[in-house]
């Protein structure tokens, strides 16, 4: 189990014990991802707690207090995000939790939160859409929003969990990618995770490794909000502590004041997490090394896909596995030189097709893309995954372009329109 | 039943704690008795009440899909999620159900049948509400698929400190009376 990212620098901070629930339960995803941030070292939620996600929300209102914690349930999801940025940028670590539309209002301040670089979690707990779609169910198909919902250029990193265990260790995951890097940070987890009950071990404290925020340390004279380390990354200060510190939504320079074009400040915040891609990305992979076919998958899917994967690999075929345990960014050179050595990827999710379009881009022709897509409100049947990893290994020839699988679900609706 | 997964649902109406069964169950399973287990449960938009199940997944190994497809055992508290899940049994799996709260209609090849009265003798013991309790003991001593000490390690994290003795009693009542059928 990794806990955190491996801090660089000689000092290793830990977990503060008070913040630790060390032991053994049998909870849900949803109340694992707040146990992993109050152990994080988050002290503020802002919410407007929505259906799947609701039982994060009040997790963390019952362990707050004993923290030094705050939940402040907002008037609605515009003044959640925006209450978050507020505390990250007094000195807090902060996180909002949401689902369904609720991420759809959000948009707007998640590009402010990446324009300021403030360091943020938000956990969005996916359930199937469009609009309020099917509130209990899962869903994977706020992925592509996840990246680029905002106006304007910005990168971000976000998770898929496919656990309760995994809400916890990646949430705290997610909290110090987000300190390191001054980037949103979103969990992209789904119902099917976030209501799952499952034992989740916390380990002791000293198990824990946090990112402390970046702060400034230089002469206060000489502090400037937006000039980066050599890692494109500038060190914070927080409001109050007697430094001049403008930020704002407007294109800035590295004092923070408005410029009339676009500036190195800007493509930093693409930069930052282009150039430091290897660090962020984490995959987990099975027996590629002489697969046919790869399925790549995340989330609650890479759990179900592995049925699919024994089913195909007791029959013979040399199926190897990749989940993506980041999502964004995406692994690009990973899929690239894999798709010279498969015939084929085999991607299912939870929607009608999302990742599989970065599959397809960084495969260049050179492999097969199946989507195996699911709209939403339960997770695949695994007999699907099996059947078009089947289908995969077996065509000849290159498809261009993605190659849809026909699942049961699929059948049912054009048999019955024909 | 080792070696494999094994898919149980716990069905009945809202109320009858069916959720928090497999909460007890699962937690038994994991925290206690060393496997792995994955509870769910199933609800629609509407207010709670009405049909309800939990499924609950028990394996040695590490389980990956995380909802019953076809149930080994069923337990059933009403007759609503006895005609909802009964096709949804294997056909040599167990039902487990309430004697007073279900009425059997068709009875399938292999599937083997266990009744209990349990809301019956939880109202004796003074408490309706413990009649999920009885149903666990009486699962507990059927299907062995959880220790008998890891059930009672793991019902009173999920009552009242003032409760566990009688969920305790209600656990034993169940219990006996299922090995008094198995014996």
């Amino acid at each position: 189990m990794a806990f955190g990212i491996e801090a660089e620098k000689e000092v290793i901070m830990k977990a503060n014990k008070k913040d630790v629930l060390t032991g053994s339960y049998y909870i849900d995803g949803d109340v694992a991802a707040a146990y992993g941030a109050i152990a994080a070292g988050c002290k503020f939620v802002g919410g407007y707690p929505i259906t799947p996600s609701t039982e994060a929300f009040e997790a963390f209102v019952h362990r707050a207090p004993y923290v030094g914690g705050i939940t402040i349930q907002m008037e609605d999801e515009l003044g959640s995000i925006a209450s978050i940025l507020g505390a990250v940028w007094s000195g807090k670590k902060a996180m909002t939790i949401t689902s369904g539309p609720g991420f759809s209002l959000m948009m707007e301040n998640i590009g402010l939160g990446a324009m300021l670089e403030t360091p943020f979690v938000l956990l969005n707990v996916q359930r199937s859409g469009p609009s309020t779609g099917l509130p209990t169910q899962a869903g994977q198909a706020d992925m592509m929003q996840s990246r680029w919902g905002a106006n304007g250029d910005y990168e971000i990193i976000a998770i898929s969990p496919d656990s309760p265990q995994e809400m916890f260790d990646y949430t705290i995951k997610a909290f110090n990618l987000s300190e390191k890097y001054r980037c949103p940070v979103m969990i992209m987890a789904d119902e099917c995770v976030g209501h799952m009950t499952e034992k989740v071990v916390v380990p002791e404290a000293d198990k824990i490794n946090i990112e402390p925020r970046r702060f400034y340390k230089g002469p206060k004279e000489k502090y400037l909000p937006f000039k980066p380390d050599k890692d494109l990354v500038p060190p914070m200060a927080k409001a109050g502590d007697g430094y001049k510190l403008h930020i704002s939504g407007l294109t800035h320079d590295e004092k923070g004041y408005p410029t009339f074009s676009q500036t190195p400040d800007t493509k930093r915040l693409v930069d930052k997490i282009r150039l430091n891609a290897d660090k962020i990305i984490e995959l987990n992979e099975d027996e590629i090394d002489d697969a046919d076919v790869v399925v790549v998958s995340y989330g609650i899917t890479s759990r179900v896909a592995i049925r699919g994967i024994e089913q195909a690999r007791a029959k013979g075929l040399k199926v190897g596995n990749l989940r993506l345990v980041t999502v964004w960014p995406f692994p690009e050179k990973r899929i690239a030189e894999l798709s010279k050595k498969v015939k084929a990827f085999v991607v299912p999710e939870i929607n009608y097709g999302q990742i599989v379009y970065e599959v397809e881009r960084c495969a260049h022709g050179n492999a097969n893309v199946v989507l195996v897509p699911h709209g939403g409100g339960f997770v695949h049947n695994p007999e699907d995954i099996f059947k078009a990893i089947k289908y995969a290994a077996q065509e000849k020839k290159k498809v261009e372009g993605i190659i849809e699988h026909k699942t049961e679900l699929y059948r049912l609706i054009h048999e019955k329109n024909s | 039943m080792n070696k494999k997964t094994v898919e149980i649902r716990f069905a009945g109406y809202g109320g009858q704690g069916i959720i928090r069964s497999g909460i007890i169950v699962g937690r038994a399973g994991a925290i206690y008795d060393d496997k792995f287990t994955t509870m769910n449960q199933a609800f629609g938009p509407e207010a709670r009440g009405g049909a309800c199940s939990s499924q609950l997944l028990v394996s040695d190994d590490k389980i990956l899909y995380p909802y019953v497809a076809k149930s080994d055992i069923l337990i059933c508290m009403a007759q609503e999620a006895y005609e909802k899940f009964e096709p949804e049994l294997k056909n040599d799996g167990l039902l487990l159900y309430d004697l007073d709260l279900v009425n059997l209609k068709n009875k399938r090849g292999k599937v083997k049948l266990y009744s209990i009265p349990s809301t019956r003798f939880a109202e004796e013991l003074g408490q309706k509400i413990i009649a999920n309790v009885v149903m666990m003991g009486f699962f507990t001593a059927i299907t062995e698929v959880i220790s008998v000490d890891a059930m009672k390690k793991s019902i009173p994290e999920s009552v009242p400190s003032r409760f566990v003795e009688l969920n305790l009693n209600a656990f034993d009542k169940g219990y006996n009376y299922g090995k008094n059928l198995v014996k």
